[in-house]
């Protein structure tokens, strides 16, 4: 019981972190209908931004408040990051709106691949390992077993994470139902055509879906980096497919379904390895998405697509 | 260059007066744009903004480096470098203003048109050029060896990768090109291949790569149709993820099946290949001995290339029979329309299926090769990113041409090969740069440059299998590309 509430916890924590980037995905894809396959490598630039100006604040500049430093870091990040998306998309996406499906297919990989080597080049291929920053937690229960005493713990990290995603999920949230750049992001949604002819600027709108998708990778970025210390610049495609089928999961094009998956598929990936093997846990993740996409294409709160002749 | 465009509409089936409005509508700007005025003021301006993004992009990484150090990462500042990559982007950015994207007719498009114009002018060209392409295939090994004998080894051992990524690119031109289903996971037929006959080597003495060879091809055939099946349902991209997971998932087991595959260890000393039970070896019983020639290890490399050269071929030939036949035809059917194509009778659920077998067979066979060429096989050569490399291949080529393909390989592959040979450049940055790590740089912002230049690849001409009197080319756009309506 105790391992279970333990391992609920841990799943919550990581399911945050891909739901933050599943909303990058079915946003992207709720617009434009395409797979931004390089989203996954804008979360690893937004760790590896957030690694820098952390370092920089820290050993360079001296301060030591770390609750400050954080919030530095993660502004600065989430700048920074979203200029890398708004890049991407200008170049690899924008010249081939209305093109045929496949190029900015195309080009989203070579964009992926660009990045990657990219950071691997500028930054070296090693993993890069930050020394645990925020340490102890709470302690909720104390169980024992035959192994001995079992402690659920869930950290000051854990809280932050969560906390962390709640706010911005509300934030976003509001950004999207209450604002006039959610309502033209919600028409070029539904009706591109359309919204243009209303006086929507398509291409802006589209541009600023693909900031703040980048400001929130650039988050889990952040997040990935101060829970699992250590980061590489591979790390952006496998949290890219499991993000992506987080955001299939919940449903693409719907915000909170890809909270949702994205919480579903961190528990999933942390029961798996608890319970079974920590070595398949992607294989988990994968055949999720398969299936997802075979017996249930339209996802858990999405909606159907209507095939019309 | 988007505005023009975007007015094309996508729909395949326009009617025959739509191809030549949707032209002339193409080439109408260029004959009334008349020379902007402002060109220095403009230039400047977007030269700056250009430079500026690089300056906000590259801060963190250009500029800072963290490194590894003893108790923690250390940082190191590099101003010079992100100060000189901003001034050669500015630079850069209004040398291409000045003279390419400003000029009164771009650069690009006039290049465009000229070729087209080549190739109207002689309709016989195209053909001829490839004959002289495919007798250059013929010689190569020899061309190389009397031309070039310092560097014949590396030369030919180059033009082996090339054949072997044409020949995957032919295989998945048959699931991408002509039943237009998007296949992200190809390499795990790639792998399959290879493994079966690496498996099959180890357990059974008498396996060599003659017999292994159709064995693997058709395990890959079966995974084909095992990894077709669930999917069958499923398009555009959708299937190209679901797919892209299949790989992934015949790669991690790979990966963490110990007992079987070696693991991350992979399985070393597969057999070579042998010419009518000759083994390429020196001394008694070996090929040279056998027919009273010198014995020299560039026999080997001269045999493996004429293999893959072989089965490059055979895939070629195959497709092109294939495409005549009923199966073929409705293979371009489903392309083209799946709900016409189930209207009419097809039955699509087989016809996807014996697209992904017949693509993942010669993937088999390549997988096979590429086993015995390299002696040891592991997990590492079966990544995404070599799906990726394939796919793109297929795609800048332009989908579902046979020709296409063979120039990207030589472009992308060769050209980014060619990078091994530019040590001279280190002279020039000083001992520490290696133009090699720059490889997959280059090749994905070639990806991007190609496709944003010609978003339906290299060749932009298709020759349709069916035709009414008399047989001619067809601008890609009439061809529809796999997005399944």
């Amino acid at each position: 019981m105790e391992y279970f509430v333990q391992q609920l916890i841990n799943g919550l924590t990581l399911g945050s972190i891909y739901g933050l980037i599943a909303i990058g995905y079915t946003m992207v894809y709720g617009i434009i209908g395409m797979i931004n396959f390089a989203h996954g490598d804008i979360f690893m630039i937004g760790a590896f931004i957030s690694l820098a100006v952390f370092l920089i604040l820290t050993s360079v500049l001296g301060f030591a408040f770390l609750p400050v430093v954080l919030l530095i870091v993660l502004i600065v990040s989430m700048l920074f990051t979203s200029a890398w998306g708004w890049t991407v998309e200008r170049l690899a996406y924008r010249p081939l709106r209305g093109s045929f499906r496949l190029a900015p297919l195309i080009t989203a990989i070579g964009m992926s691949i660009v990045l990657q080597n990219f950071v691997q080049i500028t930054q070296g291929a090693r993993v890069k390992p930050l020394p645990p920053q925020i340490q102890g937690g709470v302690t909720l229960m104390q169980g024992s077993t035959e192994q001995g005493t079992i402690l659920v713990q869930l950290s000051y990290m854990q809280m932050i994470i969560i906390l962390t995603t709640l706010i911005l999920m509300t934030g976003f949230t509001l950004l999207i139902t209450r604002t006039s750049l959610g309502r033209a992001q919600r028409a070029c949604e539904q009706d591109r055509k359309m919204a243009a002819l209303l006086g929507v600027n398509v291409d802006r709108t589209i541009s600023l879906t693909f900031v703040m998708g980048a400001a929130l990778a650039a988050v889990a970025g952040l997040m990935f980096l101060l829970l699992y210390g250590v980061i590489d610049f591979y790390i952006g495609f496998l949290a890219g497919v499991k993000a992506f089928t987080a955001a299939v999961l919940g449903g693409i094009g719907s915000l909170p379904g890809a909270m949702l998956g994205g919480l579903l598929i961190g528990l999933i990936e942390v029961f798996w390895s608890g319970y079974f093997t920590v070595e398949y846990k992607d294989v988990a993740a994968f055949s999720i998405l398969a299936i997802v996409l075979i017996f249930l294409p339209s996802g858990l709160l999405g909606q159907p697509e209507v095939e019309k002749v | 260059m988007a505005g023009a465009k975007t007015n094309v509409p996508a729909a395949s089936n326009r009617p025959a007066g739509a191809q030549r409005a949707a032209e002339r509508g193409r080439q109408a700007p260029n004959i009334v744009a008349a020379p902007k005025k402002n060109k220095l003021k403009d230039s400047l301006r977007d030269a700056a903004t250009a430079a500026m993004l690089v300056a906000v992009l590259g801060l963190f990484f250009i500029g800072v480096r963290t490194d590894i150090a003893p108790g923690g990462l250390d940082l190191k500042m590099r101003w010079t470098a992100w100060i000189v990559s901003i001034l050669v982007v500015f630079g850069g950015r209004l040398a291409l203003n000045m003279f390419v994207f400003q000029a009164h007719t771009p650069a690009t498009q006039t290049l465009g048109q000229k070729i087209g114009q080549l190739g109207a002018a002689a309709p016989g060209l195209g053909k001829w050029l490839m004959r002289a392409l495919f007798a250059f295939a013929v010689v190569l090994p020899f061309f190389f060896t009397t031309f070039f004998p310092g560097k014949d080894r590396q030369f030919i051992d180059l033009a082996i990768l090339i054949m072997t990524y044409i020949m995957l690119g032919w295989g998945l031109n048959i699931v991408v090109g002509l039943a237009g289903l998007l296949d992200l996971g190809y390499v795990a037929f790639y792998a399959v291949g290879a493994y079966s006959f690496a498996l099959l080597a180890q357990h059974f003495e008498f396996i060599g790569f003659w017999v292994a060879l159709p064995l693997a091809g058709m395990l890959a055939a079966l995974w084909g149709i095992i990894l077709g099946f669930p999917v069958l349902r499923l398009r555009g991209d959708y299937l190209a993820i679901v797919t892209l997971a299949f790989g992934e998932i015949i790669r991690i087991v790979l990966l963490n099946w110990y007992q079987f595959t070696g693991g991350p260890d992979g399985i070393s000393g597969i057999p070579k290949p042998t010419f009518f039970g000759l083994e390429l070896k020196r001394g008694e019983g070996g090929f040279a001995d056998f027919f009273g020639i010198e014995y020299a290890p560039i026999q080997r490399f001269i045999f493996l290339y004429y293999i893959i050269f072989f089965l490059a071929l055979l895939t070629n030939f195959v497709t092109m029979r294939l495409r005549r036949l009923p199966i073929g035809r409705a293979w371009e059917a489903l392309r083209e329309d799946e709900i016409a194509c189930r209207s009419l009778g097809i039955n699509t659920r087989n016809t996807k299926l014996t697209a992904f077998a017949i693509g993942a067979m010669f993937g088999g066979f390549a997988g096979s090769f590429f086993a015995t060429r390299q002696g040891f096989i592991s997990p590492e050569s079966f990544t995404f990113l070599e799906s990726a490399i394939i796919l793109a291949i297929v795609v800048l080529g332009g989908l579902g041409s046979q020709i296409g393909v063979v120039i990207a390989a030589v472009v992308m592959i060769g050209g980014i090969e060619m990078l091994r040979n530019l040590g001279f450049l280190s002279q020039v940055f000083g001992p520490g740069f290696d133009p090699v790590q720059y490889r997959m740089l280059i090749f994905g912002m070639a990806m991007v440059l190609i496709m944003v230049w010609k978003p339906r690849g290299l060749v932009s001409t298709r020759e349709p299998t069916a035709v009414l009197k008399e047989k001619k080319r067809i601008d890609a756009d009439m061809v529809a590309q796999g997005e399944g309506h």
